[in-house]
């Protein structure tokens, strides 16, 4: 026991030395794949575009409020073997064609995000967690959790909103301009989504979801349902 | 000698104030543009014809907005309403959604000028 307390103290010991000499902790290496690579196609400190053209030259999600948005575990995994979040990229507009009979994903115009190796990933995700714009738009405990039955929650987004026109509920089902929501629960903070669904604008300025008078009850539901889509695990 | 510069003067003034309104109708007209393919090339298509590529799994075919004739059976205060409170405003689908909340008053009036552009109505 003696030994094995001696043991843990000796790491301990170990890992201060090293980093207190001179040894990156994960949020600095972190901020240094940031600064190095990730700035080229995510904005670190602008709170979102100014005008519909930077809406379009966005290349990937807005970072200045990532820690209030993500969850760190799901960037971390997600960074190692990247996928494809939005069918149709970041803007729609500069990824479709004319079809034969409705307008197509021009695959041909979408990047792929490079993976991470793990201690990369983890660094990152990390420096991520500090980044905390437009925190004034958070209510933290907002979201209740709480359940909804599957049915019931394609009823609500489905039927009664419309929001699949948009979104993808499973793969292959739903429309492909927004972001996929089968994934929304491991990927976003509850309280989030949450303010999110509310005012959209107001975390992505000239964001195409429209803005409706949600009431709370409905933002709750909404909520359950993505959990209850996540716990179904489509890959 | 005074007649001529005076009526000069009058046709320069004409001539601004007629470029200033054709400038600020271009501007109106490329803003229409710009805000159509933002907002409703999802739905509505990029060549406007009701073929946005969200389409395959809607329960309900977007309005073809370069159909003259059921888009002259609208009024622009029918369009405007449409855009402001969305397709139920107007007794249509509700998977057209409200958009009064994201865009201007004016944002909506050069939208629904962006229509008619389209329509050739």
């Amino acid at each position: 026991m003696l030994k094995a307390n001696m043991r843990k103290f000796a790491v301990c010991f170990l890992a201060s030395a090293a980093l207190g000499s001179g040894t990156l902790s994960y949020a600095d290496s972190g901020e240094k794949i940031l600064a190095d690579r990730c700035v080229e196609c995510h904005e670190l400190t602008s709170p979102g575009p100014a005008s519909l053209a930077d809406l379009w030259a966005q290349k990937g999600p807005n970072f200045s409020y990532a820690g209030n948005k993500y969850k760190q575990e799901w960037i971390e995994d997600w960074l190692l073997k990247p996928t494809r979040i939005r069918p149709a990229g970041m803007f729609y507009g500069n990824h479709i064609k004319p079809g034969e009979a409705e307008d197509v994903i021009d695959a041909s115009t979408l990047a792929t995000h490079p993976s991470l190796q793990p201690d990369e990933a983890k660094a990152v995700a990390s420096a991520l967690m500090s980044y905390k714009a437009k925190s004034e738009l958070l209510k933290p405990g907002a979201y209740k959790p709480g359940k909804i039955s599957l049915s019931s929650g394609e009823m609500l987004f489905i039927k009664f909103r419309g929001c699949s026109s948009c979104h993808l509920i499973e793969p292959g089902y739903g429309g492909v301009s927004g972001p996929e929501v089968y994934t929304a629960a491991k990927r976003l903070q509850e309280d989030y989504m949450v303010s999110f669904m509310q005012d959209p604008q107001a975390w992505s300025p000239f964001s195409f979801m429209p803005k409706r008078h949600l009431k709370d009850k409905d933002l709750q539901k909404f909520v359950h349902y993505f959990r209850a889509l996540a716990e179904e695990d489509f890959q | 000698m005074m007649v001529l510069p005076k009526s000069l003067g009058t046709i320069a003034i004409g001539l601004a104030a007629l470029l200033s309104v054709l400038s600020f109708s271009a501007q109106a007209a490329e803003r229409g543009e710009d805000l159509y393919k933002n907002y409703c090339w999802q739905c509505h298509g990029m060549n406007a014809d009701g073929m946005g590529v969200n389409i395959p799994d809607m329960s309900v075919q977007p309005r073809d907005h370069t159909d003259t004739k059921k888009m002259k059976a609208r009024t622009d205060e029918e369009l405007y309403k449409a855009i402001k409170d969305g397709g139920q405003a107007i007794d249509k689908s509700i998977l057209m959604p409200a958009w009064g909340e994201v865009l201007s008053e004016e944002d909506i009036q050069n939208l629904v000028r962006y229509l008619r552009e389209l329509c050739r109505c």
